[in-house]
């Protein structure tokens, strides 16, 4: 309608082309192509990468990492929901409280990952603090292990599921409690009852909004997983710096991307209009 | 129930944020391991004379503050834009560029960049990641300001035209200073995500482009050095006096 | 037992506000109790405290017999309908209405369902979800779910408040049947005064936290306690302090008859309202002075002199 929005929006679609769209293109068609001899790649055009995808090798990755995507939420959600709780009941103070989840969000994901190698590595504050105590004579390996992996994956995400369960926690009608109480419900049974079902948009938009991440992490995997524990996002790595297989580490990010966007859809369906 | 409660939420911020307190206490630590060895600066020290951390910490300054006027400009237009009118495809594709696995966004800029110099003799360098770090705070921004606006009264512009102002002086005289917190709230999340960026980063920077986070992971990956410690925490400060800043700087304007 | 419902000097405040200050009432089995006043008046607090979503500071609150002052709303037998309903949105019609069943652990769940859909015309409709229904239906809904139960005092928050004005007449001539009917004691808050007159056995008026009067519509009505009762519950002319009720006030042109007061006064303007004219005129002192009376007259016009005139049984008396 007006030229001054035309203008507005110009730069943004413009970069979103360029520097989004085309190259995910890119990523898709060198999926489609063949690895050459040395660095290079090219034709013939083949879905072969895709197939490899499904080798029990690669598939296996793929597959642990929609399993400890999946665990991690759901360990987040059983985390998250009491604080979220917690914080809708908190008054006055709601703020200060969620303020101190958001926190994270403005720190560095790095420094806080390497804050848990500090504290867990065979040398590091919780293995020597329990030696000098003489609680143990031999460090508890607790780093590059799956446990780890999975700690990490809880730490940085919690956030996203502790915010959309708070959000509908807080838009919930406080009459509704009441009435259960009134009907004769005790606390527990109006949590099972009502809170709970009602909470189902904040739950299904905290559990995609931690998956997604927690499926393509890269760092938390290769800093706490210590190439011990790998998941989808390191085998991509892999495959366009070490390996050098451009063509299939390009299938096996659409892969990846194959299921983000299709969750990303079941958000957009029954949880999203709450999370904008 | 409600103690129990209580109780519990302690518990979990704990967990948040206890890891990082400890770090920041043993930064201060005159031992290299993890026993208390007696105050220091020693580490501190270390970090200040270390050329390769002062020549990272200015890239990462850089690339953060253009790529964050860039992706503030950018991203703030274009959410005015689709405030006044829906389009489908530059949200989507945002959307789309939000939930991209860092990896994927990572490999195909790559990949874009090394087609672009088949064709034009450019390598890669400061540039490449300032341009990446546009393309992915770009949303970030636009999430932040859009609900900014959505709290915006519209018939507020609409009033300004009726009283003679043009469209662009409407944005400018009327819309855009009610939404001015929102705007700079949007900055500082995109200077924080570009100052923090490590998987894309480490794809398209060059060999002379090396960035903060690019450093500290070496030195991670390496194993602990107190030296970490020591810049993790003067990174957390910074980020922290930066949000207060800005933080008490909009409650004066409001 | 002669009063279901007793509140012995009952005071709440927030923050230092005394928002209720001492209420005492008393209302007996199988009535329409309605608790009348401005916002503010401290009477959805008080119905709050019944319910015990809110605690008392200072008083007792008894149900049939037992001090419930200390007691959790699950543990009390008076059930709420909320002034939004409160319907819970994710279940049906008939999943509302059990959920205090289920809570008991009541044995004839289905029979009594039944007969509560029958009762409030809903039968047919148990498996809609809240927002299908309409406004009317969501306010059956919720008697029904509270209804069920047979508590020992139903609590009404505003229970018209939220459907339309052409509704609203009708439903409230349904909801005092149904309440004959069921014979359950109901405790009604509302602000409007028309509504409380039509509906109530008994009426309690409050005023800033207190009880000004308590008594029968038209007890209040025709002798109410207090100048603010006065006011509240209808219009009043203040001639030289006494009080009148429009209806009560007549012009004449000629000279009034004996046994009644007058005062010369010009006619202003004349409202048509359809069922009746309100006439105002000013007095030699400039005070106003409202007539309302049925059209079956001589119009007067505005500026002509005449007599207003009233009967002395008609003034309105208060006690201080």
């Amino acid at each position: 309608m007006s030229r001054l929005r035309t203008l507005f929006l110009l730069p943004g679609a413009v970069t979103m082309v360029l520097l989004f769209a085309v190259p995910l293109a890119i990523v898709f068609i060198y999926s489609l192509l063949t690895r050459g001899a040395y660095f290079g790649l090219g034709p013939p055009w083949t879905l072969d990468n895709y197939a490899r995808v499904w080798d029990p090798l690669y598939a296996g990755v793929l597959w642990r990492s929609l399993v400890e995507a999946g665990l991690a939420s759901f360990i987040c959600l059983v985390l998250g929901f009491p604080l979220a709780l917690f914080i809708s009941q908190a008054g006055p103070r709601k703020n200060l409280y969620l303020n101190l989840v958001m926190l994270p969000f403005w720190t560095s994901f790095l420094v806080r990952l390497y804050a848990w190698i500090f504290l867990l590595r065979d040398t590091g504050l919780v293995n020597t603090v329990l030696q000098n105590l003489g609680l143990i004579h031999e460090p508890l390996p607790m780093l590059y292990n799956d446990g780890a992996v999975m700690l990490g994956l809880v730490y940085g995400h919690l956030p996203f599921m502790v915010l959309p369960l708070y959000a509908t926690l807080e838009r919930l009608d406080r009459n509704l409690l009441e009435a259960s109480a009134d009907l004769g419900a005790r606390p527990w049974t109006t949590l099972a009852l009502v809170t709970l079902p009602l909470c189902r948009p904040g739950i299904i938009a905290g559990t995609v909004l931690v998956f997604i991440p927690a499926l393509g992490a890269y760092l938390v995997p290769d800093l706490l997983g210590g190439g011990k524990s790998i998941m989808i996002g390191n085998v991509v790595q892999n495959q366009f710096t070490t390996a050098r297989d451009w063509p299939f580490g390009a299938a096996l990010s659409f892969a990846v991307m194959a299921v983000v966007l299709i969750l990303m859809a079941v958000l957009a369906r029954r949880g999203g209009e709450d999370l904008a | 129930m409600k103690r129990a409660l209580g109780l519990y939420a302690a518990c979990i911020y704990a967990f948040l944020h206890v890891p990082l307190l400890v770090l920041a206490v043993f930064s201060f630590n005159r031992s290299r391991f993890s026993t208390w060895g007696g105050f220091s600066l020693d580490w501190y020290a270390a970090i200040a004379r270390d050329p390769t951390l002062r020549e990272a910490t200015a890239n990462s300054l850089l690339i953060a503050v253009v790529s964050t006027v860039l992706a503030t400009v950018v991203g703030t237009a274009a959410s005015y834009a689709m405030w006044k009118r829906k389009s489908p495809l530059v949200s989507g594709a945002l959307y789309a560029s939000l939930v991209t696995p860092e990896i994927v966004t990572g490999v195909s800029l790559l990949a874009f960049y090394q087609w672009i110099f088949h064709y034009v003799h450019l390598q890669l360098g400061l540039w490449t990641v300032i341009l990446a770090h546009v393309a992915f705070s770009i949303a970030f921004v636009v999430i932040v300001v859009n609900s900014r606006l959505k709290s915006f009264d519209a018939t507020l512009e609409e009033a300004a035209m009726d009283l003679g102002a043009t469209e662009w002086e409407a944005f400018w005289r009327v819309t855009l200073p009610s939404i001015l917190p929102g705007v700079i709230a949007a900055a500082l999340l995109a200077f924080t995500v570009s100052i923090d960026d490590y998987v894309i980063t480490s794809f398209v920077a060059g060999v002379d482009s090396q960035t903060l986070p690019m450093v500290i992971y070496g030195m991670a990956r390496r194993g602990v050095n107190p030296s970490v410690n020591a810049i993790s925490t003067l990174i957390v400060t910074a980020l922290g006096v930066l949000i207060l800043v800005s933080e008490r700087l909009q409650r004066v304007r409001e | 037992m002669a009063h279901i419902l007793e509140l012995r000097n009952v005071s709440r405040s927030y923050g230092g506000n005394k928002v209720v200050d001492g209420v005492s009432l008393e209302i007996e089995q199988g009535t329409l109790f309605s608790l009348l006043g401005p916002s503010g008046c401290g009477k959805t607090t008080t119905l709050r405290m019944v319910a015990g979503f809110d605690q008392p500071e200072s008083g007792e609150i008894i149900l049939a017999g037992k001090p419930i002052a200390h007691l959790r709303p699950y543990e009390r037998n008076v059930s709420t309908v909320f002034q939004n309903y409160a319907l819970f949105p994710h279940l049906s019609v008939r999943d509302n209405i059990e959920f205090g069943l289920r809570r008991k652990r009541a044995s004839d769940i289905d029979k009594r369902v039944r007969e509560m859909l029958e009762l409030v015309q809903l039968t047919g409709k148990e498996q809609r979800l809240p927002a299908q229904l309409s406004g009317g239906e969501r306010q059956r809904v919720a008697l029904a779910r509270s209804l069920v139960l047979a508590p020992d005092v139903l609590l009404l928050d505003e229970p018209l408040s939220a459907l339309d004005p052409i509704l609203r007449k009708q439903v409230r001539t349904e909801l005092q049947a149904l309440q004959r009917r069921v014979g359950i004691t109901f405790l009604m808050v509302t602000h409007d005064q028309e509504e409380a007159l039509v509906l109530s056995d008994q009426i309690a008026v409050m005023n800033g936290g207190r009880i000004e009067q308590v008594g029968t519509p038209q007890g209040i009505y025709m002798t109410p306690r207090t100048r603010f009762v006065a006011g509240f519950l209808g219009a009043v002319n203040w001639i030289d302090g006494i009080g009148v009720r429009p209806e009560a006030v007549r012009m004449a042109r000629s000279n009034p008859r004996t046994g009644s007061r007058s005062r010369p006064a010009t006619i202003e303007t004349l409202r048509f309202l359809g069922n009746c004219v309100h006439i105002e005129s000013r007095l030699a002192n400039g005070e106003k002075v409202v007539c309302e009376t049925a059209f079956d007259h001589e119009p007067f016009t505005p500026g002509e002199p005449v007599h207003v005139w009233w009967n002395v049984s008609d003034e309105l008396r208060f006690q201080q």
